[in-house]
């Protein structure tokens, strides 16, 4: 017998011995699956929870991102840039752009910083969700630099968990990364320590449209 | 298959391969890890601290226990219908591109993985965390072929690099502090700076060093999974380091092991567990890094994509319809923190690299009752894990349902009366005349002689099998009888 029908059969076996009541008739959880914070309070919350975990937040207007990025970049000095396939925001002449077409893990190192977009972002949680998109790129592009630089736009803002988890149902079968602060590290004695393989820094626009 | 006490027996995770089973029994390694008093300082320090984020992060939720409640009936749903979310777990991978293998045990896990390591060409693998690989020895397994297997967890490092054992679900390290982490580095990193101070921040960066070109040059990774949706056949690992994003992002093949247990059913399940387990594990809102991948995506991260679905003993225990509900674990360790008998002998003294309350109701039931018999009694039956468990186990009714299950399993098995039932039996014959229960007391009083502070730390046999992990309080200076004869006069 193939390991899978032995497998499958041993479950099907094990639960001909019923638990007692039918797991179907647990009661329904009212969790929130809703927010209550639109607006400034939700960009508020972002970035306060951003904050919290120790990534930089920089505020911008659709007429302002421009500058904004290039004055993060400049506090950086950064030199280098690896671009997503279709950023679509402008970056300042001082940098040397390469769009990313497949390179490798070794030439990803060699780049001071990644510039890319988001797809959603979790106010209660601090959390941005990238899904692969044009305007973000392959999940190796903001992994290997040490810098990210990441634009988050107010309508890409949701409160819950939930809330992202529904936007994000068409992307499910994406490469998704859900990224809350730098990269850290609680292993030794449990102190929180920033930056370990991950970007050590991550810097957000938060963009008011 | 036959049958005991109504159950079927299953196969459970076979002997002399992975790390599930004791070498001594619970008592004698608990005495001995509470004699190292840096490990109980190390422990008590980490857990004091963990709890105190947990509490904090727990309290910002107004929805906690309905998110608890939620979560229990996920999985109680799941493990009801089990082999019908594997299968569509199975199709929604394979329709991405993905491979599906199915592991009776671990050996026959073992066995695949090395396959697909050497299909790869590769005498070198990078690691994310993963228990379930604990479990099987996957590490000494591909060792024993020759291929090595690099741990790039932090605390998987520091285990790995000082040819220790894992103590913590979740910081398999957290019996070492922050100097025995320096030498750990300095003795074994080769390329370490020997300046290299015990500061958290110093050490994170002699890690990132270390490990940045095996990263960069990785042609295989191998991960466990966290959450599988059957509905999707998206594989889910959290993280916090960025080498889970390194293993599962850079190298051309990857391979998942996963126990069938993780499979959840629908993608809006996961957003239940993505606000269960950072906020119970690491005490924090979210962790970090979360990644999810299905199958095959073209042009980014791996090529090749396998999952291997795990029994080695878990339809073991789904087949107890009580003891199946260990298998709602999504491994956050909480239970672990909040336990007063774990924060005294940390994770080693449980043997199976499950440690803590849940390791004490999981292994047993994964290698069989008798092969981890004194887990069960690992407990003061506090009950602070089950109030801490995101996904509500009731884990003292486990351990109590397994001790019964281990005591009817004796006794069925041995022609010869266990002490236990002597004991009782004597006891009973004592107890049910008051002429020989009187001179019993009598008897007992002898005990304030070798009492000191009110505690007898060893009684004489045959009764030194209780006093072996607790102290027995003296007896008073006289019984309620005698009280009552001299307040009441000679009885009613």
């Amino acid at each position: 017998m193939s390991a899978r029908a032995e497998v499958l059969g041993r479950i099907r076996m094990g639960l001909l011995n019923a638990s007692d009541g039918d797991p179907a008739d647990l009661p329904a959880a009212e969790y929130r699956r809703q927010g209550d914070l639109t607006g400034a309070a939700l960009l508020d919350l972002l970035a306060s929870r951003l904050t919290d975990y120790r990534a930089h937040v920089r505020r911008a207007t659709p007429s302002t991102l421009a500058d904004e990025v290039s004055a993060a970049l400049t506090r950086r000095g950064a030199r280098t840039v690896v671009a997503p396939p279709d950023l679509s925001v402008p970056l300042p002449a001082f940098v040397a752009v390469t769009v990313d077409d497949g390179l490798s893990p070794g030439e990803l190192d060699d780049f001071d910083c990644v510039v890319t977009k988001a797809a959603v972002a979790i106010a209660e949680t601090g959390t941005i969700v990238l899904d692969g998109g044009p305007d973000q790129g392959r999940r190796a592009i903001s992994l290997v630099p040490d810098y990210h630089l990441c634009i988050v736009t107010s309508g890409q803002i949701v409160h819950l968990v939930p809330e992202a988890i529904e936007r994000l149902t068409g992307s499910a079968g994406q490469p998704l990364t859900w990224i809350s602060g730098p990269s850290a590290t609680s292993d030794i004695e449990l102190e929180r320590v920033e930056g370990v393989h991950g970007p050590r820094t991550l810097e957000v626009i938060l963009v008011a449209e | 298959m036959n049958t005991f006490l109504g159950l079927p027996v299953m196969p459970t995770a076979p002997a002399g391969v992975g790390h599930l089973r004791q070498n001594e029994p619970f008592p004698d390694a608990a005495r001995r890890a509470l004699a190292n008093t840096q490990l109980r300082r190390n422990l008590g320090k980490a857990t004091a601290h963990i709890r105190a984020k947990r509490e904090a992060v727990v309290a910002e939720l107004p929805d906690w226990e309905e998110l608890r409640t939620a979560g229990q009936a996920i999985k109680a749903r799941t493990i009801a219908s089990l082999d019908k979310y594997l299968v569509q777990l199975e199709a929604a991978v394979q329709a991405r591109g993905g491979t599906v293998h199915w592991a009776r045990d671990a050996t026959e896990a073992n066995a695949i993985v090395t396959r697909l390591v050497r299909d790869a060409g590769a005498t070198e693998v990078v690691k994310v965390k993963s228990l379930t690989t604990d479990e099987i020895g996957l590490n000494e397994a591909l060792a024993a072929v020759g291929i090595a297997a690099y741990e790039t967890d932090l605390a998987e490092l520091i285990v790995q690099l000082g040819r220790d054992r894992p103590s913590h679900i979740l910081v398999p390290a957290i019996h070492r502090n922050r100097a025995e982490i320096r030498d750990i580095f300095l003795q074994e990193m080769g390329d370490v700076d020997p300046g290299l101070t015990d500061d958290p921040a110093a050490l994170a960066e002699a890690a990132r060093r270390h490990l940045r070109r095996k990263f960069l040059s990785a042609t295989v990774g191998i991960s466990g999974a966290n959450f599988a949706i059957a509905e999707t056949g998206t594989l889910c690992v959290v993280e916090s380091e960025g080498n889970g994003r390194m293993c599962l992002t850079l190298p051309q093949t990857l391979i998942t092991v996963m126990g069938i247990e993780k499979v959840i059913p629908t993608w809006a399940d996961l957003g239940v567990f993505l606000q269960l387990l950072p906020r119970s594990s690491t005490g924090e809102r979210m962790n970090p890094y979360t990644s999810m991948w299905t199958g095959v995506t073209p042009g980014d991260g791996p090529q090749t994509v396998h999952l291997v679905l795990l029994d080695n003993g878990r339809t073991a225990a789904l087949a107890d319809p009580v003891g199946r509900d260990a298998l709602h674990c999504i491994r956050c360790s909480a239970c672990l923190n909040v336990c007063p008998v774990y924060e005294r002998t940390g994770g080693h003294a449980y043997g199976s690299v499950y440690p803590g309350p849940i390791g004490a109701v999981l292994s047993p039931q994964l290698t069989g009752i008798e092969d981890n018999a004194s887990l069960p009694y690992a407990s003061s039956l506090c009950g602070a894990c089950y109030e801490a468990c995101p996904v509500k186990i009731d884990i003292p009714s486990l351990l109590v349902h397994l001790r019964a299950r281990h005591v009817e399993e004796r006794r069925r098995t041995h022609r010869l009366p266990s002490a236990e039932a002597v004991t009782m039996a004597a006891a009973s014959w004592v107890m049910a005349n008051p002429g020989r229960f009187a001179a019993a007391q009598a008897g007992g009083r002898a005990g304030r002689l070798i009492g000191r502070r009110g505690a007898i730390s060893a009684l004489p046999p045959p009764l030194a099998a209780w006093t072996r992990a607790r102290d027995a309080p003296v007896p008073p200076a006289q019984t309620f009888r005698q009280w009552w004869a001299r307040e009441k006069g000679n009885g009613p």
